[in-house]
């Protein structure tokens, strides 16, 4: 009777201890990273100095490439990743922890990058909401190919200046949502709660960034029919002007 | 599929979230559709160059001064109590 009691004893602690084991790595792998940022906030909060370092550490080159992407100027993105990190370390305590803490942090750096713009062109007014126009503004009318890899027709820096004066011929509204989700990998409904839009406006948004870039960038990436298809002479100056091939970079 | 729907749904494509039916008369529609397979062939494109390229990083150096700077203003402002959002 013992004998049967303790071999249904092991097995039963044996079966626990599997399903606790399994639970473990389950969660670990589920909610690892964001466990391990909840509790480094949870010690900032309790005033643990370099918990908040560390958040600083983990998400600055985010912060600045975002910020870059909406300003377009350096000095403005130091800037923001400063003050998003200072605004963050202020208010802290009213974070309610019911989103990622760089979900939150994500929604501040654009808020300050809208005000930079917003500093830097006074005579215009700079939202997520402008330009904005009707659904059809973005079809696309570019359909030519592309060379098999493009990218590689043009040097690193200069690949690097025609991507960074596509990119800022977008709209605010465009470009921010584009370089959330396509660019820092924000899931649709985390970019919607960082810029406080719904998930079909980031979605209807997300297209037609996605449809414009395309078409601005096929300026430079088009198949050539004739010739070896590189762009020869015209690519330098065209990278150089920042206007493409056809000439209409401008926001 | 038509053209227009094609467009409606190439987001969702292109991320992975369609549901398998429409998955299967898009890539029908692809097959088929020249136009509309370079669209999102380019634009598939479009989105691998931006995520590869890199641009806007933060160097070593300059990130090294921003912690910092960043760590100096955050005690200046503990030291100075609480401020208002």
């Amino acid at each position: 009777m013992t004998r049967v009691t303790l071999c249904v004893t092991i097995v039963f602690d044996t079966g626990k201890y599997c399903i606790a084991k399994r639970m473990e790595a389950i969660q670990n792998k589920l909610v690892g990273p964001v466990s391990e940022e909840l509790a480094l906030v949870r010690a900032a909060k309790e005033g643990d100095d370099s918990a908040f370092e560390e958040l600083v550490r983990r998400y600055d080159r985010n912060v600045f490439r975002i910020a870059q992407h909406i300003t377009q100027n350096r000095e403005d993105a130091e800037d923001v990743v400063q003050e998003a990190f200072l605004k963050a370390y202020g208010n802290l305590k009213q974070f309610q922890e019911q989103s990622k803490f760089y979900t939150w942090l994500v929604r501040i750096a654009v808020n300050e990058a809208l005000m930079k713009l917003r500093r830097r062109k006074p005579e215009r007014t700079v939202s997520l909401d402008e330009d904005i126009k009707t659904e059809d503004d973005s079809l696309p009318r570019e359909i030519a190919d592309w060379s098999p890899n493009p990218e590689q027709q043009y040097t690193q820096s200069e690949l690097r200046e025609i991507l960074s004066k596509t990119i800022q011929g977008l709209p605010p509204g465009f470009r921010t949502v584009f370089v959330l989700r396509d660019v820092e990998g924000l899931s649709t409904e985390e970019t919607a709660a960082a810029l406080e839009l719904s998930v079909p406006a980031v979605k209807s948004r997300l297209l037609r960034a996605r449809l414009q870039l395309r078409e601005r960038l096929g300026r430079y990436f088009q198949r050539r029919e004739n010739g070896n298809g590189k762009n020869g002479e015209a690519k330098s100056a065209d990278v150089k002007t920042g206007d493409g091939p056809s000439g209409d970079g401008n926001q | 599929m038509k053209c227009s729907e094609f467009l409606t749904e190439l987001t969702s494509y292109l991320d992975g979230v369609l549901d398998e039916k429409t998955k299967v008369e898009l890539e029908n529609h692809l097959s088929w559709c020249h136009n509309c397979y370079v669209v999102c062939d380019t634009t598939k494109k479009t989105i691998e160059i931006y995520r590869d390229s890199q641009l806007y990083e933060l160097p070593d150096d300059l990130r090294g001064r921003l912690r910092s700077a960043i760590m100096t203003k955050c005690q200046q402002q503990k030291k100075r109590g609480p401020q208002t959002a």
